[in-house]
C-alpha cells in the first residue's frame, strides 16, 4: 500500500491524497469511502453489478473478519487463498476492521485484558490479539486495523485510560505476531478525553505502522465534541500516513472528519438509507438549488426521498434525472415503490446501487472542492442547505 | 396471431424451434423463470439477460393486487414498468386464486373468492382475466381455465374440462389485442385420456396461436404425468408451440422435450435457491449441509456462470439462509443452469445429437444406472434409446435385449 498527500489546505486539515492499494486497477483518490460489506460482499449489490459503480472510487471495501466466524473456518479461507480470491474481488482493496457499526459492535463491558468484546449475530465474542492476527493472516486483506478496546463516551476516566493501555498493548501484539502482513493501521482510542486521545496518538505514532485507524467515535460522543478530539489526535500524527475512521457516517460527519484531516471513512449511512427505503437526492453541485420540496409528512426532505410513500406510486421518472447509476438509467420511482410494497429484495439492490453511487459522487465533489481551495465554502453551503427545510418549518408554524 | 413458430430441427417427437414474439425472438425448448410480482427475486434485468432468459412469467393475480393492472396500463404495460426488453407471459390468475385463497370457489360465471384486501366477495370471470392481461400487455396471455388437481377423481374433472372449453370462447371474445398478444388455450381433463382428447380437439378447433397442457405438476405420479404429456403433444398441432405449465424439474423438462413439448415454467429453481439448494448436473447440492463448509470446489465445475467461476461451496455455505446475498447468488446459478439446459436442448436437437445429449444427461444424473422406470417408458415412446444409461436389472425396461434377459430368469421383469 502506498499513500501520498497531493494537496493540503494551507489552513490545515482537509487534504487530497492518492492511495495505491495492491490489487486496485488505478490509484484511489482520498478522501475516500470504504463500502460496507457483509461477509465480504455488499449487503445487496451482487458482485457482477459492482463494476457499474464509479471506478476506482468503488474499489475500496471494508470487511469485518468477525463475519466469517459464522460458518467459515480460517483454515478454509486460507485454503481458498484469502479474501480477494474467496470473494472474487481480486481488483478491490480490502480493509479489515472488526467493528462494522451495523452488526458487530464493540461491547466495552465485556472486554478484558485478554481481548476486545463484540456483540455479533453469533453472540458475544471475545477476540484476542492472537486469534485476530490468525484471521488476518488467513484473510490477507490489503489494510487491517489493529485490535482496539473501544469504549462509549460515558465510561469512567479509569475505564477510558484502561482502554488506551489495552489498545496500545494489543497493537504491539499485532505487530509482533504478524510483522509481514498487509499494511497495519494502528488503532487510536481515548474516548472523549483529550489527554488520553493525545497519549494514545503519541504512542501509536512511535510504532511502525502504515496508517492510523481512529476509533471510538459514533459511540455516544456529541457531534460538537468531535472536532477538538480529532484535532488533538491528528496534530500529533505524521502527515504522510493515511487516517481511517470508523463511525462517522452521515454527510455532515464526513465533512467534519475531512475538515480535520481524515482520509478514509467507513459509513453505515448507505445501508441505513437502503433498508429504510430511502434514496439520496441531495444536490451535488455547488448551487443551492434543490429539488421541489416534498412534504415532510412523507418522510422525504431535500436530501433524500422515501420511496415507500404513495406519492411515488405513479411517478415514472428516475430517482434523480441526471444520475448515471444503473438504477436511475433503468428504473423509475414507481417501480421501486412497487417493489418495496411487495417486499421484493430487488428494491434494496436498486437502492443500494443508487445510494452508493450518489455518496461516492459526494466524495468526488468534495475532492474537487479541496483541490480548488473551496472546501470550506462548499462545506458551509452544504450544511446550510440541509437545514433549510427546518427553517421553512419554523417560519410556517 | 402475433407469433411465428418455425421448427429448425427434430428428433422424432422432439423439436427445436424459433418462436418469434412481439418483444423477442426465442429459441425453444425454453424455460421461463417466474417473476411473480414484476421481478425475478433478487436479480436485475441485465443479469437476467446475461443468463439468457428469453421469456419471463408474471402472475396476473399478484399484479392485479399490486400495483394493479390499471396502473400498469398507465405505465404502458408491464414491459415498460419493469423495463424488461424481452418477452413476457402472464397466467390467467385462476390458479393462484384457487391455490392461495381460502374459500375460493368456481362457478360457471368464474372464480369467486374473498378479496385478500378487504374480505369482500369478488369474482374473476374469463372476461375480467383477459381484460387484466390486456392491460398488463404480455406477449403471451393464458385463458382462464377451470383447473382441477390431478389427484382429484370423479365427475368434477369432466365438468372442469367442458367448462374450460366454454370459457375459451368467452376469453377469445373478450380479447382486445389479438394482434400483439397471443392467447393460449389450456388443455384440461385430469388423467383421463378421453377427456384430454375431447379438450384438445375443442381447443384446436378454435385455432389458437399456442396451447398449454395444464392441470399437471400437482402431485400426480410420474407415470400418469408423462402419459398425459405424450398424449397431448401427439394430438396438438405440429406448427404451434406447446407449453407444459408448472414444469419443473430438469429431468421432467428433458422428458417432456423428448415427447414434443416446447415451453416450461416453474418456481422451483428460484424457490429452491432460497432454501440453499443448487441445481447441478448430478441432481441437487444442498449448500446448507455442514460438509459444504470445507468444500472449496465451485458449485458445479462444468458451469461457466459468474457464481461458479468466482465462488466456492464453502463461501456460499456461510451465506445461505443467513444473508440475502446467498439467495441471490444461488438464484443466479440455478436460473443459469435452467437456461443452459434450454440452450442445450435446442442446440442438440438442431445439431442432430439429441439422443446423445439425453443419454449424457441421464448418465450424469443416474451414475448407478438407476434411471426411474417412468423415464424409461417415456423415452421408449419418444423413440430414444437410453439403454446405455440403464443398469441391466430392473426397474428399467429394455427394447430388444430379450436374449440377455432370458439368462436372468430368477428376476421378475415387468412389462
Amino acid at each position: 500500500m502506498k499513500f501520498a498527500v497531493k494537496k493540503a489546505l494551507s489552513s490545515g486539515g482537509a487534504r487530497v491524497g492518492v492511495l495505491e492499494v495492491g490489487s486496485c486497477p488505478a490509484p484511489i483518490e482520498t478522501p475516500a469511502l470504504l463500502l460496507a460489506t457483509r461477509k465480504g460482499l455488499p449487503h445487496f449489490i451482487s458482485p457482477d453489478l459492482l463494476p457499474s459503480l464509479p471506478s476506482p472510487d468503488s474499489n475500496l471495501l471494508q470487511v469485518s473478519p468477525l463475519h466469517f466466524l459464522e460458518g467459515l473456518s480460517t483454515t478454509t479461507i486460507s485454503k481458498i487463498g484469502g479474501l480477494h480470491q474467496m470473494l472474487g474481488l481480486q481488483q478491490h482493496g480490502i480493509a479489515a476492521v472488526p467493528r462494522d457499526s451495523i452488526q458487530c459492535l464493540p461491547e466495552s463491558k465485556a472486554a478484558t485484558k485478554l481481548g476486545a468484546s463484540f456483540e455479533t449475530p453469533c453472540g458475544r465474542l471475545l477476540i484476542k490479539p492472537k486469534d485476530y492476527v490468525e484471521m488476518i493472516s488467513c484473510m490477507q486483506p490489503n489494510i487491517w486495523a489493529s485490535l482496539a478496546d473501544e469504549v462509549p463516551a460515558w465510561v469512567s476516566e479509569k475505564r477510558n485510560k484502561t482502554s488506551v493501555d489495552r489498545t496500545l498493548r494489543w497493537l504491539d501484539d499485532c505487530i509482533s505476531l504478524y510483522p509481514a502482513a498487509g499494511s497495519i493501521f494502528g488503532a487510536i482510542v481515548g474516548g472523549t478525553n483529550l489527554e488520553e486521545r493525545k497519549r494514545c496518538a503519541e504512542e501509536v505514532a512511535k510504532r511502525n505502522v502504515s496508517g492510523y485507524w481512529i476509533g471510538g467515535f459514533g459511540l455516544g460522543e456529541g457531534i460538537d465534541e468531535r472536532p477538538a478530539l480529532l484535532r488533538a489526535v491528528i496534530d500529533i500524527l505524521p502527515d504522510e500516513k493515511p487516517r481511517l475512521t470508523c463511525g462517522l457516517g452521515l454527510p455532515e460527519e464526513i465533512l467534519q472528519g475531512i475538515a480535520a484531516g481524515i482520509d478514509l471513512f467507513d459509513s453505515t449511512y448507505i445501508y441505513s438509507l437502503t433498508v429504510g427505503g430511502f434514496a439520496l437526492t441531495f444536490s451535488l453541485d455547488n448551487s443551492r438549488e434543490q429539488h421541489s420540496l416534498q412534504s415532510d409528512q412523507i418522510g422525504s426532505d431535500l436530501t433524500k426521498i422515501n420511496l415507500r410513500a404513495t406519492a411515488y406510486r405513479k411517478d415514472m421518472s428516475p430517482i434523480l434525472e441526471n444520475c448515471t447509476c444503473y438504477t436511475c438509467k433503468n428504473h423509475t420511482k414507481a417501480y421501486i415503490n412497487h417493489l418495496l410494497n411487495v417486499h421484493e429484495m430487488l428494491a434494496q439492490i436498486l437502492l443500494e446501487i443508487h445510494n452508493t453511487h450518489h455518496f461516492l459522487r459526494f466524495f468526488h465533489v468534495i475532492r474537487t472542492a479541496i483541490r480548488d481551495g473551496s472546501f470550506e465554502e462548499f462545506r458551509q453551503a452544504f450544511l446550510e442547505s440541509r437545514r433549510e427545510h427546518f427553517k421553512g418549518e419554523a417560519i410556517s408554524t | 396471431m402475433a407469433l411465428h413458430f418455425e421448427i429448425l430441427g427434430r428428433f422424432n417427437r422432439a423439436r427445436a424451434a424459433q418462436l418469434t414474439l412481439p418483444h423477442f425472438v426465442c429459441q425453444t425448448p425454453l424455460f421461463m423463470p417466474v417473476g411473480t410480482q414484476g421481478t425475478i427475486k433478487g436479480l436485475t434485468n441485465n443479469e437476467l439477460e446475461r443468463i439468457g432468459c428469453q421469456i419471463i412469467l408474471g402472475n396476473t393475480y399478484h399484479l392485479a393486487l399490486r400495483p394493479t393492472s390499471e396502473l400498469l396500463e398507465e405505465a404502458g404495460g408491464l414491459h415498460n414498468f419493469m423495463n424488461w426488453p424481452r418477452a413476457m407471459l402472464t397466467d390467467s390468475g385462476g390458479f393462484q386464486m384457487v391455490s392461495l385463497l381460502h374459500l375460493a370457489d368456481i362457478t360457471e360465471e368464474g372464480v369467486t373468492f374473498q378479496s385478500p384486501v378487504d374480505g369482500k366477495p369478488m369474482l374473476l370471470t374469463p372476461e375480467e382475466s383477459i381484460q387484466i392481461q390486456n392491460r398488463i400487455g404480455a406477449d403471451i396471455i393464458m385463458a382462464l381455465d377451470d383447473v382441477v388437481r390431478t389427484t382429484i377423481t370423479g365427475p368434477r374433472i369432466e365438468e372442469a374440462m367442458y367448462r374450460t372449453l366454454r370459457w375459451i370462447d368467452r376469453c377469445i371474445a373478450a380479447h382486445k389485442r389479438p394482434h400483439d398478444q397471443n392467447l393460449f388455450g389450456i388443455v384440461q381433463g385430469g388423467l383421463d385420456p378421453e377427456l384430454r382428447d375431447i379438450c384438445v380437439k375443442g381447443l384446436v378447433e378454435r385455432n389458437l396461436p399456442g396451447y398449454a397442457i395444464g392441470g399437471l405438476a400437482g402431485g400426480e405420479d410420474k407415470d400418469s404425468f408423462w402419459r398425459v404429456v405424450a398424449q397431448c403433444t401427439a394430438a396438438l398441432p405440429e406448427d404451434k408451440p406447446r407449453y407444459v405449465m408448472g414444469v419443473g424439474y430438469p429431468l421432467d423438462i428433458v422428458v417432456c422435450s423428448a415427447l414434443g413439448a416446447d415451453m416450461y415454467d416453474c418456481v422451483y429453481p428460484t424457490r429452491t435457491a432460497r432454501f440453499g439448494t443448487a441445481l447441478v448436473p448430478e441432481g441437487v447440492l444442498k449448500l446448507k449441509h455442514r460438509a459444504m463448509a470445507e468444500d472449496t470446489r465451485p458449485i458445479d465445475p462444468t458451469c461457466p456462470c459468474m457464481v461458479c467461476k468466482n465462488y466456492t461451496r464453502a463461501y456460499i455455505h456461510c451465506l445461505v439462509t443467513k444473508d440475502a446475498m446467498g439467495s441471490q447468488l444461488l438464484s443466479y446459478h440455478n436460473l443459469y443452469y435452467m437456461m443452459r439446459l434450454s440452450r442445450n436442448l435446442h442446440s442438440s436437437i438442431v445439431e442432430g445429437r439429441f439422443p446423445e445429449f439425453v443419454c449424457d444427461f441421464l448418465r450424469t444424473m443416474f451414475p448407478k444406472g438407476d434411471v426411474p422406470e417412468w423415464v424409461c417408458n417415456a423415452m421408449e415412446v419418444a423413440g430414444i434409446d437410453i439403454s446405455s444409461c440403464c443398469a441391466p436389472f430392473p426397474p428399467c425396461q429394455e427394447n430388444d435385449s430379450s436374449n440377455e434377459l432370458e439368462r436372468f430368469d430368477k428376476v421378475k421383469i415387468e412389462i
